[in-house]
């Protein structure tokens, strides 16, 4: 009984999870109120984490609920409500569905494209021993650590192989934060 | 030595820890309320405050909680009711998640969920009670409710980040963010070779005991921190219009929040549920009262503060914040971080 439950209980939560967040999603592009579309987005991101737990990416998945959910979404409702806060129905569409459609037809090519080559039929195996230690560990395909704990592993990949590419993007967003900061400037 | 060794179903299991934490946090909410709103802040005021209801009026808050059940569940014509009625709850689920992880006792019987990022865990699902504030106020369809919104999620991201750097010397220290990897490291640590009491991280992480506790301060909106819920400029803020059982949510919430963050500092900072010298059954037995006894005492201080100064202006809070406290916290990381190489 214990056994099986490893394999179906994440298929099915998978599904839950992908089917609400697909739902919230859409929601999100066709409300008529700007606030119901950053709460709807609320769901999205916070689907987005539940799937990184389920592919026992815990450390990442939560980095998304404090990082996306704590602090990007509460800065777009802060901005909504400090400027305008239109509490009824407003046109929010600004005609420019196609290019979008094909902006999100390009990204989706390029994913399916990338994901298909680097893990094609690999098949990754979870750890079932989910309750014993708290957490599902995963058996990287790509890089054999097989049952490690994550969460080291990313951070010394960070700061050891990717430390050049980790500090050009902290540059980047420094130069975006001053350039924010001189645009908003009125003297 | 596990008292809590039985093997149990998966299912039962989480059954049981459900409940254990749907009863902990309302309890820790009467109890904070009880002992320091009702009571503390009554005896520094020279008063007695509510006597009437259990012995020295213990059982106030429940005949309040009675009382609020019992009320007209009053929403606004121009509220946005679906948005309106789900903000409390996602407070009060904020509130729920942080129990999750913090540990009473050793090994994994000793906690709900035994999550190898733990302090990060909870301090990530802390921070989702500002988008229930957020909802609040916008869907009051009120002004006074609105600005109150904007001033706690001004307040409530400005000081996420001394807290969360406040932390990362702890964990620096200790080498884990598992939270009874924390308690551990605190129990047979050693103060620069002196272990006789091991080593609990309020005297070599002091700088960050301190900016925890500022930052958890202004996280709950406890005076002098309260602008959000300001009762002189804004009625009640974000939860002015809010009555009856919602209004419950609100103050479940607030001191089962403030339950949580004494609990959270009492394990980062005092050594959580153990005591030097006691392991084994000992330490399971009595690991539950010692981090109630902890958590009370860093609740006192919270509350001696609360009942204390006054409301801080709106510009001070944030100029503490960006100038003062992160700066701080960012030293402190730096000289953790050196002396951990070095020593």
């Amino acid at each position: 009984m214990l056994a099986e439950y490893s394999a179906v209980v994440p298929d099915v939560a998978f599904w839950i999870i992908a089917v609400a967040m697909g739902l919230a999603a859409l929601r999100v592009v066709t409300t008529k109120n700007i606030v119901h579309a950053a709460l709807y987005l609320v769901v999205v991101l916070a689907g987005a984490a539940a799937l990184y737990i389920l592919l026992t990416a815990e450390f990442v998945g939560w980095v998304q609920v404090l990082v996306y959910i704590g602090a990007v979404v509460i800065l777009f409702l802060f901005g909504i409500m400090l400027t305008r806060a239109p509490r009824t129905d407003t046109e929010l569409d600004n005609d420019q569905r196609w290019a979008a459609a094909i902006v999100a037809l390009f990204f989706m090519g390029v994913l399916i494209v990338l994901l298909v080559d680097a893990f094609g039929a690999k098949h990754i195996v979870l750890n079932d021993n989910l309750q014993a230690s708290g957490r599902l560990t995963a058996d990287f395909v790509k890089h054999g650590h097989n049952g490690q704990v994550v969460r080291p592993t990313v951070g010394s990949a960070i700061f050891q192989q990717y430390v050049l590419p980790f500090e050009a993007i902290s540059m980047l967003l420094l130069a975006a934060l001053v350039g924010a900061v001189a645009m908003a400037r009125r003297d | 030595m596990n008292l809590l060794a039985v093997h149990v179903p998966w299912g039962l299991a989480l059954g049981i820890k459900t409940l254990i934490v749907l009863i902990v946090v309302p309890t820790g909410a009467l109890l904070l309320g009880y002992v320091f709103l009702l009571k503390m802040m009554s005896h520094m005021q020279s008063r007695l405050g509510p006597m009437e209801a259990g012995p020295h009026g213990s059982l106030q808050l429940v005949a309040d909680g009675l009382k609020f059940l019992q009320k007209e569940d009053v929403i606004l014509a121009e509220a946005d009711r679906p948005v309106f009625k789900l903000a409390p709850a996602v407070v009060v689920l904020s509130t729920f998640l942080i129990f999750v992880v913090i540990p009473v006792g050793p090994g994994p019987g000793g906690v709900v969920s035994n999550l190898d990022v733990g302090v990060f865990y909870a301090l990530a699902v802390s921070s989702l009670s500002v988008i229930g504030v957020l909802m609040a106020g916008w869907a009051s369809a009120n002004k006074f409710a609105l600005l109150g919104a904007l001033r706690a999620a001004a307040q409530l991201i400005a000081y996420e980040l001394p807290l969360l750097l406040a932390v990362v010397g702890v964990v620096l220290q200790a080498g884990t963010m598992n939270l009874q990897g924390i308690v551990a490291a605190q129990q047979d640590g050693s103060i620069f070779g002196w272990g006789f009491i091991g080593n609990p991280f309020i005297f070599t992480q002091f700088i960050g005991f301190v900016l925890f506790m500022v930052a958890a301060q202004a996280e709950l909106t406890q005076t002098p921190f309260d602008m959000p819920v300001a009762e002189s400029e804004l009625v009640a803020g974000y939860m002015v219009e809010y009555t009856g059982f919602r209004f419950l949510f609100f103050f479940i919430g607030e001191f089962g929040t403030a339950t949580a963050f004494a609990a959270l500092a009492a394990t980062l900072f005092l050594g959580g549920y153990a005591l030097p010298w006691f392991h084994g059954t000992a330490a399971t037995v009595l690991g539950p009262f010692v981090l109630i006894a902890k958590m009370m005492l860093v609740a006192f201080f919270i509350f001696w503060v609360r009942f204390t100064y006054p409301r801080l202006r709106e510009d001070q809070l944030q100029s503490l914040a960006w100038k003062v406290l992160i700066p701080l916290a960012l030293f402190n990381i730096v000289l953790t971080g050196t002396l951990k190489v070095l020593v």
